[in-house]
C-alpha cells in the first residue's frame, strides 16, 4: 500500500497535492460502506431474527416469560452454555409430523395459492391488456386507478369485503333483490370468499408485470404478423402471449409467494373451514401461545418457499441479462 | 445487341399491377391523400418521395391493408382491394422498425408467414434456406434477433418479407437505420434482390438519394398530393415545378420575369436587366413571373468572360472543399448567392481562385430550367 508523503505545500509544482494518495483511500472505503449497507441491513432484519426463530423452533415449550425454555444464561459459565445447548432437540418438528393438522394445512395452502395465482392472471391478464391497448393520455390513470387501493389500510379493504360477502350483505342483497338467487348465497367463510380476498388484494401485482411487458411491445410486430398471414386471434396467441410471459411469470410468483403465506383474508373472509398454514401459525402463536411449535411451523414454511423465491430470482435475473 | 430498356409506363399496352385510382383519406378534419392516382407496374422498383407529413407512409399502408381509402379505388393484380384485410393480400410489407420478433430466431421469423400458409415441414425449410441464402445470413439462422447486428437485422426482414413470394413487397423506409456507409451498400443489395426475384418494390422514403438511385420510377409527394411521377432522370433533370427541383438534390434557384416566352424563355433579372436563357419547364408567358433551376454541377467558374449564353458576374463567398469536388458560393451584385460545384479531377493542382475573387459564372442554355413560380 502506498502512503501519501507528507509534500510541501506552496512549494511551486508539487507532483500531487497533498492528501492525494489519501483521498483515493477514502473513495474506496466509502463505495466499501455503501456496499456493505444492504449486507447489514440483511444481517440485522433477517437472518438475525431468522436465527431467533430457529431457536425457539427447538426450545421446549414453557410456562414463563418468554414462553419457552431454555434460555441462555452467559453468567452460568462454559457448563450453562453446554447445558443449554444440550435441551435443544427437534421434537417440535417430529410433532408438525405426527398431527395431519399441520401437513394438510401446507397443503391446503399451496393449493389455495396456486388457484388464486391462476384466477388473478384470468383476471389480471385482461385488465393489463386493457390498459396497454387504452389511448396513450389514459394510461396514467388506469395506472392510479390500480395502484389506489394501495392507499387505505390492507386489512380495512379486507374487512369491507366482510360487508359486501356476508348473507346478509350487498351481493347477496343485489342478487336477491333482482331475483337471481332465492335465497341468499353462503359465500362468507368459505373458500370461495378466501379466492375472492386473495384475488382482489394481489390483482395489482399481477397486473403492473404484465402491463409493463405488454406496453414495451412495438406494436408493429402485431402488424408483420397480420401482414404475414396471422388472423388477429392467432397474431395474439403467437407474438402478444409469448412476449408478456415474463410479465406472467413474474405476476405468478409475487402472488403466489405471499398468498402461501396469508393470514389475514382467510381469518377474516375464510372462517373455520378454511385450512391454511398461516392461520394455524397465528393460532400457535396467539390463542396456544406455544412459540416452539409455532416457530417450526414457521421455518418449515420459509423452507417450502424457498423454491418459489429462487426460481423466481433466477427468472429475473434472465430477463435482466436478456434485456442487456 | 439492342436490348429494350425497361419502360412499361411508356408502352400504352402494358397492364398495371397497381392501380390507384382518385384515393383520397382523411383522419378526422386532415387530408392525409388528396386524389391521388398512380399505376404501379410488374417488376418495377417504386418509390414514394417527401418530406415526412406528406402521406406517402399512409398510402403505403392503405396498399398493405393497415388503412382503407375514404374514396377511390386500389386494385391489384385486377382485383379491387376494398375490405381485403391484411393478411388477405398477396402483399408483404417490410417495417421501419424491421419488427422482427424478439422470442423467435432468425430461422423461426422467416418460417413465420410460411407457417401460416400450412405449408409442410419440408418445404417451409427449403424456402427459409432458400431465402437465407438470398440474404446470406445461413450463419445466423439460430440466433435471435437482438444477437445480431443492426445490418443483418434489416436483411432478416428483407428475407422475412420475402419469403411468402408476394406479388408486391413494400418497404417502409428500410435503410432509414442504417449508417451512411452500409446504406449506400444495401442500397444495391436491395437492387440486385428485386431484379433476382423479380418481385414489384414499392419503397417508402423521404431519403432522395436513395429513391434515385434505387428506383425505377420516384413519386414526389407533398402534403398528400403527387407533385411529379417520372424516372430518376426526368425527376433531375426535368423537375415540373419549383417544390421537385429544390426538393431532389441542389439547385440554384433564380426568380425573375419572363421578357421572351415559348419553349426557349428569355428571363429578366437583378437589377441591371441581366437576361437568362433556357428551356420552359411549363407554360410561360412574356410577363410571367418566373424561376431559373440550375445545378450546381452545371455552372462553370472562370476569371476571363466566358463566350457563353449564360453569363454572370460575381464575388467569391465561400469555397467549400469536400474531397472529390470543390463548391464556390458566388454572390451577384444584387445580393442573390449561386452555389457552382467543380469537380477536382486531378490530385495535385494549385487552387485557382480564392475569396472575393471577382469570377465569371457560365452555362449553356440547355443546362437549365425555367420554371413557373
Amino acid at each position: 500500500m502506498r502512503r501519501a508523503l507528507p509534500v510541501a505545500t506552496g512549494g511551486g509544482s508539487a507532483p500531487a497535492p497533498p492528501g492525494y494518495f489519501d483521498q483515493e483511500e477514502g473513495g474506496d472505503r466509502v463505495k466499501r460502506v455503501f456496499t456493505a449497507v444492504p449486507y447489514v441491513w440483511l444481517l440485522v432484519l433477517f437472518l438475525v431474527p431468522f436465527g431467533i426463530v430457529l431457536k425457539i423452533s427447538v426450545s421446549d415449550y414453557a410456562i414463563s416469560i418468554p414462553p419457552y425454555a431454555p434460555t441462555l444464561d452467559l453468567a452460568g459459565g462454559w457448563s450453562a452454555i453446554r447445558e443449554y445447548f444440550a435441551a435443544l432437540d427437534f421434537e417440535n418438528y417430529v410433532f408438525l409430523t405426527e398431527d395431519d393438522l399441520y401437513w394438510k394445512a401446507y397443503l391446503s395452502s399451496l393449493k389455495i395459492a396456486f388457484v388464486s395465482t391462476v384466477l388473478t392472471l384470468i383476471v389480471g391478464y385482461p385488465i393489463a391488456y386493457g390498459m396497454a391497448r387504452a389511448p396513450e393520455a389514459w394510461r396514467p390513470a388506469l395506472m392510479m386507478l390500480v395502484i389506489l387501493p394501495f392507499w387505505t389500510s390492507f386489512l380495512i379493504r379486507v374487512y369491507a369485503w366482510i360487508g359486501i360477502l356476508a348473507n346478509e350483505g350487498f351481493l347477496n342483497q343485489v342478487l336477491v333483490g333482482l331475483g337471481v338467487v332465492d335465497s341468499p348465497l353462503a359465500i362468507i367463510n368459505t373458500p370461495v370468499a378466501v379466492y375472492i380476498g386473495i384475488v382482489y388484494t394481489y390483482l395489482p401485482f399481477m397486473i403492473l408485470p404484465i402491463y409493463a411487458s405488454l406496453d414495451r411491445m412495438d406494436p408493429s410486430l402485431l402488424e408483420a404478423a397480420e401482414d404475414l398471414g396471422c388472423s388477429r386471434t392467432t397474431a395474439f396467441w403467437k407474438i402478444t402471449v409469448p412476449l408478456s410471459r415474463p410479465g406472467v411469470i413474474a405476476g405468478c410468483f409475487l402472488v403466489f409467494i405471499p398468498a402461501v403465506g396469508e393470514v389475514v383474508i382467510p381469518y377474516l373472509l375464510g372462517g373455520s373451514d378454511t385450512l391454511m398454514i398461516g392461520k394455524v401459525l397465528w393460532e400457535e402463536f396467539f390463542s396456544n401461545r406455544d412459540w416452539p411449535v409455532a416457530s417450526a411451523v414457521a421455518t418449515i414454511l420459509l423452507l417450502i418457499l424457498i423454491i418459489p423465491i429462487v426460481l423466481f430470482q433466477r427468472h429475473q435475473q434472465a430477463q435482466r441479462e436478456a434485456g442487456q | 445487341m439492342n436490348e429494350t430498356v425497361f419502360a412499361p409506363w411508356d408502352d400504352p399496352d402494358a397492364v398495371p399491377l397497381i392501380k390507384i385510382e382518385n384515393v383520397i383519406k382523411r383522419f378526422g378534419d386532415f387530408t392525409a391523400i388528396d386524389d391521388v392516382s398512380i399505376d404501379i407496374f410488374p417488376r418495377e422498383f417504386f418509390a414514394l418521395l417527401g418530406p415526412s407529413g406528406c402521406g406517402k407512409t399512409t398510402l403505403m399502408r392503405m396498399l398493405a391493408g393497415f388503412e382503407s381509402p375514404s374514396q377511390g379505388r386500389i386494385s391489384l393484380d385486377g382485383a379491387d382491394m376494398a375490405g381485403v384485410a391484411p393478411n388477405q393480400r398477396p402483399v408483404n410489407m417490410m417495417f421501419q422498425s424491421y419488427a422482427l420478433f424478439p422470442h423467435l430466431s432468425v430461422w423461426d421469423n422467416i418460417a413465420f408467414g410460411l407457417r401460416r400458409d400450412g405449408l409442410d415441414r419440408d418445404r417451409v425449410a427449403a424456402r427459409v434456406d432458400e431465402m437465407l441464402k438470398l440474404v446470406q445470413l445461413e450463419r445466423f439462422a439460430r440466433r435471435k434477433p437482438h444477437q445480431i447486428s443492426g445490418g443483418q437485422r434489416q436483411r432478416v426482414a428483407l428475407a422475412r418479407s420475402l419469403a411468402k413470394a408476394p406479388k408486391l413487397l413494400l418497404l417502409d423506409e428500410p435503410l432509414g437505420a442504417l449508417d451512411k456507409k452500409l446504406r449506400q451498400e444495401t442500397q444495391f443489395e436491395l437492387m440486385d434482390i428485386q431484379e433476382r426475384t423479380g418481385t414489384t418494390f414499392v419503397i417508402v422514403t423521404h431519403d432522395q438519394e436513395e429513391a434515385m438511385t434505387v428506383a425505377s420510377r420516384v413519386a414526389v409527394m407533398d402534403a398528400g398530393q403527387l407533385v411529379q411521377v417520372d424516372t430518376p432522370q426526368r425527376i433531375y433533370e426535368q423537375p415540373n415545378s419549383v417544390y421537385v427541383a429544390d426538393f431532389i438534390g441542389d439547385v440554384n434557384l433564380i426568380e425573375g420575369r419572363v421578357t421572351k416566352g415559348g419553349d426557349d424563355v428569355e428571363l429578366g433579372w437583378g437589377d441591371n436587366d441581366a437576361r437568362l436563357f433556357g428551356p420552359a419547364g411549363g407554360h410561360l408567358a412574356e410577363g410571367d413571373a418566373a424561376t431559373f433551376a440550375i445545378r450546381p454541377e452545371k455552372i462553370a467558374i472562370s476569371r476571363e468572360k466566358p463566350e457563353a449564353k449564360n453569363r454572370v458576374q460575381g464575388k467569391i463567398l465561400d469555397i467549400g472543399y469536400l474531397g472529390n469536388l470543390s463548391t464556390y458560393h458566388v454572390e451577384m451584385p444584387d445580393g442573390t448567392v449561386v452555389k457552382c460545384e467543380v469537380g477536382n479531377r486531378s490530385r495535385v493542382s494549385r487552387r485557382d481562385f480564392t475569396w472575393d475573387d471577382e469570377v465569371w459564372l457560365s452555362w449553356s442554355d440547355t443546362a437549365g430550367l425555367v420554371l413557373p413560380s
